[in-house]
């Protein structure tokens, strides 16, 4: 890969020419210690050290609610196009986000292709950011604090200066747009790279034993642990809202007032919501609360990796943060994988 | 102009429903109707195809979308048959509709039948109540490729001789001498004269040769239940026995999460299952 230098004076140039790329978006900070992607204008404006967005990338192609269909009685469905053409650059994505598209990018392709999903993939470039982690982060446990593919440059902060590796010909384009605003790597720079990867590597503070925890889960189907799960969660639906690798969606159609014409809309949905395996005539497939969380659990870190390899959890953290029950996945893990040392660790402490 | 989904996606668009219009109305039983369509593009009329145990996505113009599996056979060709059971929101509103009334219909969706690995060997379908719609298309498609199959055995139970689904179809085979059509109900009525009882009663009347015959069934939970016991009984291998399931469902592709259970959708792994693969799928039935 090629890999370059970015002084931190340059950055600002830099994000300047980004603009012929397209429409720039950047965290910034909203309210109080939150942060969300948004239309940047300026370097100045972004807040580089950001933990986590309140909601992950996945709502720039995969909208919480869009149009899918435009339906007329007499011409039938035409394919909603609307804004397609729109060219956006997501300057400063964590790992974990990253992978996590990367995940999404699995889901909406194989024998089916999510056209609506990857005609906006298709328009958009992505520049990562290295990242410390904070006590929510288990992103090293998911193999999602390094981001091996899916970004078109990616940015590690060494100090004074960026390491700039460039993942793709377009990534390379926009490094040629201002050629002079780079360096080649350094002995110094490569040095301050493996500090700064070895300090990361320290500071991470919650671990998931993954190895074979789908086998695990499978002992514990029947634990009690789920019928508590379920009378703390108030399925709610925010932890499958703001999670980066949740895709589940609703389909419904909106006739407009001439009765005529109208939309087929696609919006985000829940496993946890009470109708979400409910079939008309009134069976629900999941009507126990207990069941619905269970399904969440196991889709993720067990039916996900029979499928595809791996968890679809990426370790951002966002789910233990918005929780108001408070449920946090990894304690749920440490649970399941071993109720009695998790207990005895507890029962050390008061001793 | 070209659709950017064209230039820059290629494929087609799996979720884009084709005008279908409804042909023929066939009221059955009780809410519960056959609709025969027939897509307005002849070309795609030719070339619809799909196996036996597949499903459509229908919708209803500005009602929605819903999932229902087929009731007719590939083998004969030209027009799609929904053996419709009036249930929800969009089921209501096709009741709703007359002939010649447009439809939207996407699909075929689902694995369905593995009817090439069935050829050569005995066919044992079982089917409860409703269960009967999708068996038909099997019990239809068996029909027509006769010789491609060895004995073919068709057990269905209803509730009583009005609930009955394909009665008169069903009626015709029965006098057939190369499908054993065996017929029962809960509660008979004078004129009945099929068997009376539960459907796992009609295992005594035939002789089986569990090595050599894949059963296929589909009915409610109950159905399952008992018939699920007494094909084991009859050494039945579990992947020689092929269920039909239910679940909710929306995108038919394996995207939406429906009907997601373990790390199989029923949408694009089912929704035909093999007992294998329900006792392995914990919340399968």
């Amino acid at each position: 890969m090629k890999v370059l230098t970015l002084s931190k004076k340059n950055a600002t140039p830099f994000f300047e020419a980004l603009k012929s790329f397209g429409k720039t978006y950047g965290p910034v900070e909203k309210g109080e210690k939150a942060y969300s992607f948004q239309p940047v204008e300026s370097f100045s404006q972004l807040a580089l050290d950001y933990k986590r967005t309140i909601l992950p990338l996945k709502k720039f192609f995969y909208k919480p609610c869009q149009p899918v269909f435009h339906f007329n009685k007499d011409s039938g469905y035409q394919p909603a196009e609307e804004d397609l053409e729109e060219k956006i650059v997501l300057f400063g994505v964590h790992p974990c986000d990253i992978n996590a598209l990367n995940i999404l990018d699995l889901v909406n392709s194989g024998p089916y292709v999510d056209n609506y999903y990857f005609v906006k993939r298709q328009n958009n470039l992505i520049i990562g950011i290295s990242c410390m982690p904070d006590e929510l982060c288990f992103c090293r446990s998911m193999s999602t604090d390094f981001a091996e593919t899916g970004f078109d440059l990616f940015l590690s902060d060494i100090g004074d200066s960026y390491v700039v590796r460039v993942g793709t010909g377009i990534g390379d384009d926009m490094v040629n747009a201002v050629p002079d605003l780079f360096s080649p790597i350094d002995e110094e720079s490569s040095r301050a790279y493996k500090d700064s990867s070895n300090e990361r590597s320290a500071m991470f503070q919650r671990y998931i034993e993954l190895s074979d925890l789908p086998e695990i889960m499978d002992l514990e189907f029947h634990s009690e642990l789920w019928e508590k799960l379920g009378e703390r969660c108030l399925a709610c639906g925010s932890c499958s809202m703001i999670c980066p690798t949740c895709n589940c969606y609703n389909i419904i159609d909106k006739l407009n007032l001439d009765q005529k014409t109208g939309e087929r809309i696609r919006q985000w949905d829940s496993c946890l919501f009470k109708d979400f395996a409910e079939v008309s005539g009134g069976h629900n497939f999941r009507s126990k609360r207990a069941s619905r969380v269970q399904q969440r659990y196991l889709h993720k870190q067990q039916g996900f990796v029979e499928q595809y390899g791996r968890p679809s959890c990426v370790g951002c953290g966002r789910c233990t943060m918005v929780c108001p029950a408070k449920i946090d996945i990894v304690e749920i893990l440490h649970t399941i994988r071993g109720e009695r040392n998790h207990r005895r660790r507890k029962s050390d402490r008061r001793r | 102009m070209p659709s950017p989904y064209d230039t820059l996606i290629r494929t087609p668009n799996p979720y884009q429903p084709r005008s279908a219009r409804i042909v023929r109305i066939t009221p059955l039983v009780k809410d519960n109707v056959l609709f025969q369509f027939r897509f307005e593009d002849e070309e795609f009329s030719r070339e619809f195809s799909y196996k036996p145990g597949q499903f459509v996505e229908l919708s209803i113009f500005g009602v929605g979308e819903c999932p229902i599996s087929i009731s007719s056979s590939p083998t004969r060709k030209g027009f799609l048959e929904l053996c419709v059971r009036r249930a929800g929101r969009v089921t209501n509103a096709l009741y709703q509709l007359k002939e010649n009334d447009l439809v939207g219909i996407r699909g075929p969706y689902g694995n369905g039948f593995p009817v090439a690995a069935m050829e050569n060997k005995n066919l044992l379908l079982i089917a409860g109540g409703l269960g009967m719609a999708p068996i038909r298309s099997l019990l239809n498609y068996a029909l027509d490729n006769r010789s491609d199959f060895h004995d073919v055995i068709l057990m269905y139970g209803a509730r009583d001789p009005g609930e009955v689904l394909f009665r008169n179809e069903l009626e015709t085979i029965r006098h057939r001498d190369d499908i054993k059509c065996l017929l029962t109900v809960d509660e008979a009525s004078s004129e009945w004269d099929g068997y009376t009882g539960v459907v796992t009663e009609l295992f005594k009347e035939v002789k089986l040769d569990a090595a050599a015959t894949y059963a296929a069934v589909c009915g409610p939970p109950i159905v399952y239940k008992f018939v699920l016991k007494e094909l084991l009984a009859q050494g039945f291998s579990k992947n020689h026995i092929l269920m039909s399931l239910e679940r909710k469902m929306k995108c038919g592709v394996g995207k939406c999460g429906h009907c997601s259970i373990g790390y199989k959708y029923t949408c694009i792994d089912g929704p035909i299952f093999t007992y294998w693969d329900a006792m392995n799928l914990r919340e399968l039935i």
